[in-house]
């Protein structure tokens, strides 16, 4: 398997040259994409293969790479499995979506080359098995996402974008390094499998945790490391942000799971604690943000945060089941969080694939210029809206099952000894639920202001439906997002072996269960079956629609709006996003970003229009960022004198550090 | 045969909530007109108006897709199949485990998901202040009620209606404070969500804050008669859990004789009609609020229930 996997990204890396060459030529897009297809697709199998049946525990890879006493290590286990599968299963959809899509690319040469060696460097981290490669494929991976990220590097916002992902990225890698140096202790065991099993101290789990957070929590979008998530994932062409926000923020997450339930091994009960508190406030305030954005594949990046929150919650619950003991449970919760990470690549795959098709079709990303794009595009609007029940957690897609676990997992915790845990987990559960009920807002305001009512400009009025292949990789994601909701029980059966690695525990068997029904503990305790809620939607909505036509009316006409008798044909007098943000604004974001409302009513007589402002601050910028940003101006600017010095003071600060180091080497125990 | 048996009650239960659900909204208003001294129109009037819209044409607006025309049957669809798992005479029916407590809430989530859109569907700014209030109410309605799930969940190590009903039938739970808590907060998330006074008001159709009236503005005919049977469903749904989960005496347990369903069909009735009268005594007793009042009433109901399941990690007996 692990063989396989690694001639694919061969593969890969071989079409981003392939790329680099044609990147001008026409033919380059359909060669690119047809060989990253071929590629992801049989990587998919491959890592599926690999978690139907767990290869063996000696099956690594050495290739003789990188370090010379090292080597380059890649293994694929269940854990790896899983993730890898998530990877190419976005990347082929990506790959069929960029087929057509590719299409409208204005600069293909900045995209051809980077993309597959994107991919390439995203299986690579899941593969690698050493410290070394790791970090060298993030690295990788990070850098190919940034030189995407800067295809259309013109725009000046496209630009600050970049500029922002590169420093955060820079300082998620360095935090990363010192994890897994900390982890390799003075003696330099940079395998992985050095790693294992090592006895540490409470202090330096405490570190490493932390740093892994930090590591991780940066190129996953956790709060308040996101800042740079919503700026650098819509800057993307949108196959690419469909990647950056579904996938790669998976590969973010693989990497927390596997230094922090693999390499790590037992870690102190409150650690739990503390993602779940991270979790809880990205779940919540990343959703809060994306409802108050009117740029649509911002908006998709916002809501990227809240369901990596989503996933951190349940990973916390885990943490926290784990260290007491609590197989089952950690079992539960740890099966939530990977499935919840395979539903969301799905849908927001599927998500920023509409809202790319929108672009090209409108060239427009504002939604309040949006608007009765369903008349114009009915299989995209259609697709779109499959995404938006599936990420508002609704029965009976595929987003309420993950959710599901998870709130069952939360009702596990009474059992847990320690208060602190006892009193934070029904917190959470709160805003967990609060999350996904502003989810619901928010999807409900994005599929109504762009795809509903009527157009509100000359765009949106002219859009025509895009291409077969962008509507065929929707269809397969939106297909896949029923599967997963109505047939879970597969699912969670498949994800056994990765939890029994993680937190070392499995759910029940759910094959045994009859009607494909899933049942998390106990029957008695709960079950659901998405299959015949599904079905029994679908036949009582058949029987109402045969009963009235066959017996009642069926007539229709048409007629103008009514309005309650005062129609207005012009389209402004819609409601816009903004007007439909205003309640959750003024209820949740006065608090949460300082929003405040001004009325400018000039007095009677004043033919001037009257105005309102909205202000809204965004506190982790104003209190995080900000002053660190100043103060690091504020050091280069006393630094900057140093640059005009005159050599003997230039001689005499040599010396005395000198002089210094050595003190420091006479010194040192 | 036991399987037929248990499909015919099932099938039983589905027929009693459709059928009924106009019937407790007539019985609403005739109470809420007596208790005005008005003489109110027949109990029977809403299964008058159904009939009438549904022989009716559609004036469909010329502008609305095809969402705007599905909508209706998605939500009644949705509502149905989530009214008719929760316990009303029986329990421990034969499907109620394909679907908990905690999917029932958003079975009826995924209805308002799809009125929101329709309201929004031909572009008034009627339906769009509808459909934007009431997210606003579900998002906080919504939490509130998964916080009361996991007082009930906790109290009954279950997330199953049916498990929990049983369970409360039997004398060991006894009275407690986090289940009164959770029942303040589920009666105020009940009128929340059915949009009536002082949320809403169910009987107006011009009025600035109305939310629920202003969505289906542009309904007619069959149509308006599918959401309207869906929000007398979702009202039944409401008055059938309270009184499965708070007075679940009289319930016909698996397993029990003909004679066992028809004292629970009796008592079932008898609830649904204290319930009624509950409602429009409070109805009435009280003036409608602000819009944005809304938000510290649901915020009192989050509360409640937050504190009910607190109660209950600190201690299983409270």
């Amino acid at each position: 398997m692990t063989v396989v996997s690694l001639a694919c990204v061969a593969v890969l890396l071989a079409t981003a040259v392939v790329g680099m060459a044609a990147g001008r030529h026409p033919a380059g897009r359909p060669l690119v994409y047809g060989l990253g297809l071929v590629a992801t697709v049989v990587a998919f199998g491959s890592a599926v293969a690999a978690m139907v049946a767990p290869p063996a525990a000696a099956s690594e890879v050495v290739l003789p790479l990188g370090l010379p006493w090292l080597g380059a290590h890649f293994r694929i286990d269940a854990l790896s499995a899983f993730f890898l599968a998530v990877v190419n299963l976005g990347a082929a959809f990506a790959c069929l979506y960029g087929l057509g899509y590719g299409r409208h690319e204005e600069a293909p040469h900045r995209v051809l080359p980077f993309l597959p060696a994107f991919l390439a460097g995203m299986n690579l981290v899941v593969m690698a098995a050493d410290a070394f490669g790791f970090l060298l494929s993030w690295e990788f991976m990070s850098l190919a996402s940034w030189a995407l990220v800067l295809a259309h590097h013109r725009d000046p916002e496209n630009g600050h974008a970049g500029y922002v992902y590169l420093v955060m990225a820079s300082f998620g890698t360095l935090a990363l390094l010192l994890t897994l140096g900390l982890l390799a202790g003075p003696d330099g065991g940079y395998a992985f499998a050095a790693m294992r099993g090592v006895e540490r101290e409470a202090g330096m789990a405490t570190l490493v945790l932390v740093l892994a957070l930090i590591g991780a929590g940066s190129k996953a979008g956790l709060v308040p490391l996101h800042v740079w998530l919503p700026l650098a994932h819509p800057a993307a062409p949108s196959h690419v942000s469909a990647l950056m926000s579904g996938v790669m923020t998976k590969v973010a997450i693989y990497g927390f799971v596997r230094i922090v339930f693999d390499l790590l091994g037992p870690s102190p009960w409150w650690s739990g604690m503390v993602v779940l508190a991270i979790g809880g406030a990205s779940a919540v305030l990343g959703v809060l943000y994306a409802l108050m954005q009117t740029d649509l594949k911002r908006l998709l990046a916002y809501s990227t945060i809240e369901n990596v929150g989503i996933v951190f919650v349940a990973l916390g619950l885990a943490l926290a089941f784990r260290s007491n003991g609590m197989a089952l449970a950690a079992a539960l919760a740890f099966t939530a969080a990977l499935l919840h990470v395979l539903n969301h690549s799905l849908f927001k795959s599927l998500l920023f694939f509409g809202a790319g098709a929108v672009l090209s079709a409108t060239h427009e990303r504002n939604v309040e210029r949006l608007g009765g794009l369903i008349h114009r595009m009915p299989a995209t609007s259609a697709l779109f809206l499959v995404g938006c029940v599936a990420i508002s957690a609704l029965p009976p897609l595929n987003g309420f099952v993950s959710e599901w676990l998870a709130f069952q997992a939360v009702l596990q915790s009474p059992e847990l000894p320690q208060w602190g845990l006892r009193i934070m987990v029904p917190a959470v559960g709160g805003l967990l639920a609060l999350a996904a009920a502003l989810a619901g807002a928010c999807f409900v305001r994005a599929f109504g202001i762009t795809f509903l009512g009527r157009p509100r400009s000359a765009a949106a009025e002219a859009a025509h439906e895009v291409d077969r292949l962008s509507i065929a990789a929707m269809a397969g994601l939106g297909v896949l997002c029923l599967l997963a909701g109505i047939l879970p029980g597969t699912l969670i059966d498949a994800l056994a072996p990765a939890a029994e690695l993680a937190v070392g525990g499995r759910m029940p068997a759910q094959q045994a269960v009859d009607w494909l029904t899933i049942v998390p503990i106990a029957e008695s305790r709960s079950s659901y079956n998405g299959l015949l809620v599904f079905l029994f939607i679908a036949a009582s909505a058949s029987l109402a629609v045969l009963a009235i036509h066959r017996f009642a009316s069926r007539a229709v006409r048409r007629a103008p709006a009514w309005d309650c008798g005062f129609p207005v044909p012009s389209p402004d007098t819609q409601y816009t996003a903004g007007s439909f943000a205003q309640p959750i604004r003024r209820v949740f974001a006065s608090m949460a970003f300082r929003a405040r409302e001004r009325v400018e009513m000039p007095p009677p007589g004043d033919p001037r229009p009257a105005r309102l402002t909205v202000e809204m601050h965004d506190p982790v910028w104003d209190w995080l960022y900000a002053p660190v940003a100043a103060a690091v101006g504020w050091i280069a600017d006393r630094m900057n004198r140093l640059q005009f010095l005159t050599i003997r003071r230039y001689l005499g600060m040599v010396f005395l550090s000198l002089v210094g180091l050595l003190m420091v080497i006479a010194l040192w125990p | 045969m036991a399987l037929i048996l248990d499909l015919l009650v099932q099938g039983a239960q589905m027929a009693v909530v459709l059928l009924l659900a106009p019937l407790l909204t007539g019985f609403v208003r005739k109470i809420k007109a007596r208790l005005q001294r008005r003489r109110g129109a027949s109990v029977l009037q809403p299964y008058r108006d159904l009939a009438r819209l549904l022989r009716k044409e559609a004036v469909v607006a010329e502008n609305a897709s095809w969402l705007f025309r599905a909508a209706p049957y998605l939500m009644v669809a949705a509502t149905w199949v989530a009214a008719a798992l929760v316990p009303t005479f029986a329990t421990g029916l034969i499907f109620s485990w394909s679907a908990d407590l905690i999917a029932i809430i958003a079975l009826l989530g995924s209805a308002r998901f799809f009125l929101a859109l329709a309201g929004m569907d031909v572009g008034t700014s009627f339906g769009g202040i509808g459909a934007s209030r009431e997210m606003m109410i579900a998002s906080l309605a919504e939490p509130a009620m998964l916080l009361i799930v996991f007082t009930l969940a906790l109290t009954a190590g279950s997330t199953q209606l049916a498990t929990i009903a049983e369970l409360f039938t039997r004398p060991e739970v006894g009275l407690r404070v986090s289940l009164g808590l959770a029942l303040v907060a589920l009666v105020m998330v009940a009128i929340a969500e059915n949009g009536r006074i002082p949320i809403d008001n169910p009987a107006t159709h011009l009025e600035l804050t109305m939310v629920h009236e202003a969505m289906v503005l542009e309904y007619s005919g069959r149509h308006l008669a599918m959401i309207e049977l869906a929000a007398s469903l979702k009202l039944l749904l409401y008055v059938s859990l309270i009184a499965a989960l708070f007075v679940p005496w009289g319930l016909a347990l698996p397993g029990t004789g003909g004679g066992a369903y028809a004292v629970g069909l009796v008592t079932y009735l008898a609830k649904l009609a204290v319930g009624g009268v509950l409602l429009a005594v409070f109805e009435t007793s009280i003036a409608k609020m602000r819009v944005f009042r809304v938000p510290e009433f649901l915020g009192a109901a989050l509360m409640l229930g937050l504190l009910g399941t607190l109660l209950l990690f600190v201690s299983r007996s409270l």
